[in-house]
């Protein structure tokens, strides 16, 4: 897989402080898992981390270390990144192949589902499929998104993507995605701000129906 | 100065640690469970998570859980530590950080850390693993020394006080592009940290 088109290293940075949020941190575990390059950076922006958590002046802890060989109940509690099976880290987040979901259409030829986040999570993630040839039309912004080229390929004035690039926007960036002719386009896309697709469906209808 | 920060130079009230390898204390929790290796990773790990929890926003108890969670979760995965990844305490860090998000994906209301008077940084670094990422930990005490304190900020208010970028640019009355642009600079530098170790 050629990767032309990486996230923003300040984006980077944050995922490796773990402040990135749920949704884009998902695009960007999807991503750093395709990309070895990025997932290098991650781990060399983690020492940053390290040698700052090491600067700070240690707190003394209340009690002895925890007996490791008593099963405590965070120890046998699932945790993200030690989920049991197989499959590609896409999949995971997906919980399931995407041929299994359910997906809404948003407009002629583009559809989306909607990937469940924690219940106190900000911010949306979602798949988005469009058919080979059409555009998928400006969507409001309220923060930062990340679109993931699952399959397929698309183009706006930034460039040519292809599966493993990302797009890192801005939310003043504005760009209206053209699907390649030949096949259709699925994406991992996260945004910051919540419910970003609200009202796509009327905006596109506007010009149509005069709403 | 550079080379005070590389002779491991240290402030006053620097705490002590056992002159220990840390890698080599997890690979032998990882080999034999020895618990004397877990309880010298605690006493070294354990109250440096919980500062940085606490800088977090997290309340005394939860601090205190996430660095006991953090420490238990060194001894299960201890067998999945590889040396050539990267150091004991960035791998430590990693799992420090994904328990906190773990915790605030559970929702657990934090509060905003108030910094006290004793909260006072620590140059002490922890003996660390093979040579490679001890110079690599030691290039990157000497480059964030050196980074600019504006670019200082953003770094510290990310990792240590957990602010996400639009976070950040609230504390700081900035741009938020002045905000990113601030961390793309502090990258560049900090990437140099690795360039033998490509």
């Amino acid at each position: 897989m050629t990767i032309s088109f990486h996230p923003d290293p300040a984006t980077l940075m944050s995922f490796a402080a773990g402040t990135l949020g749920e949704a884009l941190s998902a695009v960007i575990a999807a991503h750093a898992d395709v990309c070895p390059a990025c997932a290098r950076d991650i781990r060399r922006l983690d020492v940053v981390g390290a040698v700052l958590m090491e600067r700070l002046a240690p707190q003394p802890l209340a009690a002895g270390e925890p007996d490791p060989a008593r099963p405590s109940a965070s120890s046998t509690r699932r945790r993200s990144g030690e989920a049991a099976g197989g499959g590609t880290l896409i999949e995971r987040i997906l919980a399931g192949p995407i041929e299994a979901r359910s997906w809404k259409p948003i407009a002629p030829g583009v559809r989306t589902s909607r990937i469940a986040l924690s219940d106190g999570a900000k911010g949306d993630l979602r798949l988005l499929r469009a058919a080979a040839g059409t555009t998928i039309p400006e969507h409001g912004h309220g923060g930062a998104e990340l679109t993931l080229v699952l399959h397929g390929a698309f183009r706006d004035a930034t460039g040519h993507y292809r599966p493993g690039d990302v797009a890192d926007l801005d939310a003043n960036v504005e760009h209206t995605p053209l699907v390649d002719a030949d096949g259709e386009c699925i994406c991992l896309i996260a945004s910051e701000a919540p419910a970003r697709f609200k009202g796509l469906v009327s905006r596109l209808l506007a010009p149509i129906v005069g709403v | 100065m550079t080379s005070m920060q590389l002779a491991g130079g240290s402030r006053a009230g620097a705490p002590s640690l056992p002159p220990a390898d840390m890698a080599d204390l997890v690979k032998r929790v990882a080999d034999t469970q020895d618990r004397g290796a877990f309880r010298t990773l605690y006493a070294s790990y354990g109250p440096r998570v919980k500062a940085l929890m606490l800088r977090q926003g997290a309340d005394a108890a939860t601090a205190e859980e996430i660095a006991q969670e953090t420490l238990l979760a060194v001894w299960r995965k201890a067998g999945l530590y590889v040396v050539e990844r990267g150091s004991a305490t960035s791998w430590i860090f990693t799992i420090a950080r994904n328990l906190r998000i773990d915790r605030l994906r559970r929702e657990v209301p934090w509060q905003e850390y108030i910094a006290e008077e004793h909260d006072e940084a620590s140059d002490a670094p922890l003996p660390d693993d093979t040579v490679a990422a001890r110079q690599i930990a030691e290039r990157m005490r000497s480059v964030l020394d050196a980074l600019p304190p504006d670019q200082v900020e953003v770094v510290t208010l990310a990792y240590v006080d957990g602010l996400s970028h639009s976070q950040i640019a609230a504390r700081l009355q900035l741009p938020l592009g002045t905000v990113k642009s601030r961390m793309r600079l502090a990258y560049q530098k900090i990437r140099s940290c690795f360039e033998d170790h490509a």
